[in-house]
């Protein structure tokens, strides 16, 4: 019989934390919805139309932009749209 | 092993104790020491961890030192090893080693330099990505979406023909000194094939190139993707023989290598894809300053060189970053 191979791990033996999304809102009246371009092109396009429509609605739009859609958000920019706002779509686009 | 994710797709080396001990001998470094913070997931990746993938690569342990400064140089800000794994273009580090370590592992700079058959050239780039993805946690289907993905994903990875160049090195023209092991990060593509048989002249071998080089990526780009250029040797040899050296030769290509950019505007010949309005009426070149790399490689015989297409360029995209080896 031949001994069991023991191999090790090549991963980072860690998990990823996990955290629930806020409950979905029932309306948008009031709300402060935040608008993420992540600077693809023609992001822009498609972020004003929702603001238009989200304003009829009556939720106040603020908007936001990436430096680049190459790279993750910076952490100032993710604080400020969590701090600052109840909703936020992120948009890509081309 | 390939059950837990953690192969890409070809057979592993099971990591047993013993081989990534052996493995760990390849470097002066200590195992617990870390190397880089991994993208996507930005987890402190050890000596030790990519010894276990370096060997699951099938590296040989004097191969370690050119992994260890591959992570280090892709996983900085500049190079962006996070936006060169998630974006949907094929394209990944291709990894260009320069220096005596190339001939003292066994690199291949010469016959089949971007193809298969070299232990350390395939391996090592190999043994990078499995770094990025199984500390990082990078698998295809994940955070790597890419349209089509390319070989430079499964590793990318070879040396420079220095001793075969009368020209000065890649690492040398980006500031190291000579006898320096350094690794130089470039994000690309796969190579394409750029045929020249019939130029006997400097002059006319520099136009061809410039033409084949304008449609790198997409001929409706200026400025935005870098390139890298491998030179053949005897592409080479008809500047050599001019008396050409690198500035004379990256002096007479850029000539070649400017745009009008009237005809690449969107519209423009009935194309949608192009270049704002706004941009009309210029002459821009193809490649921003300094974003043209060349290297001399490949086999004697043979009048092709080779095009290495990159990505969005500079701050908004990947900077090729070049690192030191050390032992």
């Amino acid at each position: 019989m031949t001994e069991p191979l023991t191999v090790l791990d090549p991963t980072a033996e860690a998990t990823s934390g996990r955290r629930s999304l806020n409950p979905r809102p029932v309306g948008l009246d009031g709300l402060t919805v935040g608008l993420l371009d992540i600077s693809k092109p023609r992001g822009d396009v498609f972020l004003d139309r929702l603001e238009e429509q989200l304003t009829t609605r009556g939720a106040m739009v603020r908007r936001y932009a990436k430096p680049t859609f190459t790279k993750p958000a910076p952490v100032d920019l993710r604080h400020e749209i969590a701090t600052q706002c109840d909703a936020v779509i992120e948009a890509l686009a081309d | 092993m390939y059950d837990r994710g953690w192969s890409d797709g070809l057979p592993l080396v099971p990591p047993t104790r013993e081989r990534v001990l052996r493995m760990l001998e390849g470097t002066s470094r200590s195992a617990d020491e870390v190397v880089a913070l991994m993208p996507p997931n930005l987890v402190d990746c050890t000596v030790e961890k990519v010894a276990v993938n370096s060997v699951m690569a099938g590296c040989r342990p004097e191969y370690l030192p050119v992994v260890l400064a591959s992570l280090e140089a892709i996983c900085t800000d500049d190079f962006n090893m996070h936006g060169v794994l998630a974006t949907t273009m094929g394209v990944g580090p291709v990894l260009v080693v320069n220096g005596p370590i190339a001939a003292r592992i066994g690199m291949n700079s010469g016959v089949n330099v971007l193809g298969h058959g070299n232990r350390a050239n395939a391996t090592i780039g190999r043994a990078v990505q499995l770094v990025v993805r199984n500390v990082g946690g990078g698998a295809p289907g994940g955070v790597d979406r890419a349209t089509h993905g390319s070989m430079s994903k499964l590793g990318f990875c070879f040396a420079e023909d220095e001793e075969g160049s009368p020209w000065t090195t890649l690492a040398e023209d980006r500031g190291f000194g000579p006898s320096v092991d350094v690794v130089t990060a470039f994000c690309g593509e796969g190579p394409r094939i750029l045929v020249d048989q019939q130029s006997r002249s400097a002059e006319s071998l520099v136009r061809m190139l410039a033409e084949g080089l304008l449609a790198s990526v997409s001929p409706r780009t200026v400025m935005g993707m870098d390139g890298l250029l491998v030179l053949s040797p005897e592409h080479m040899a008809r500047f050599s023989d001019a008396g050409w050296g690198r500035p004379r030769f990256m002096e007479e290509l850029e000539k070649f290598l400017m745009v009008e950019t009237d005809g690449i505007l969107a519209g423009a010949g009935g194309i949608a894809e192009g270049l704002p309005e706004g941009l009309g009426g210029l002459t821009l070149p193809k490649f921003r300053p300094g974003g043209l790399l060349v290297v001399h490689a490949g086999g004697p015989a043979g009048l092709f060189s080779a095009i290495i297409g990159g990505w969005l360029n500079g701050p908004m995209g990947s900077e090729p970053t070049s690192r030191e080896i050390i032992q």
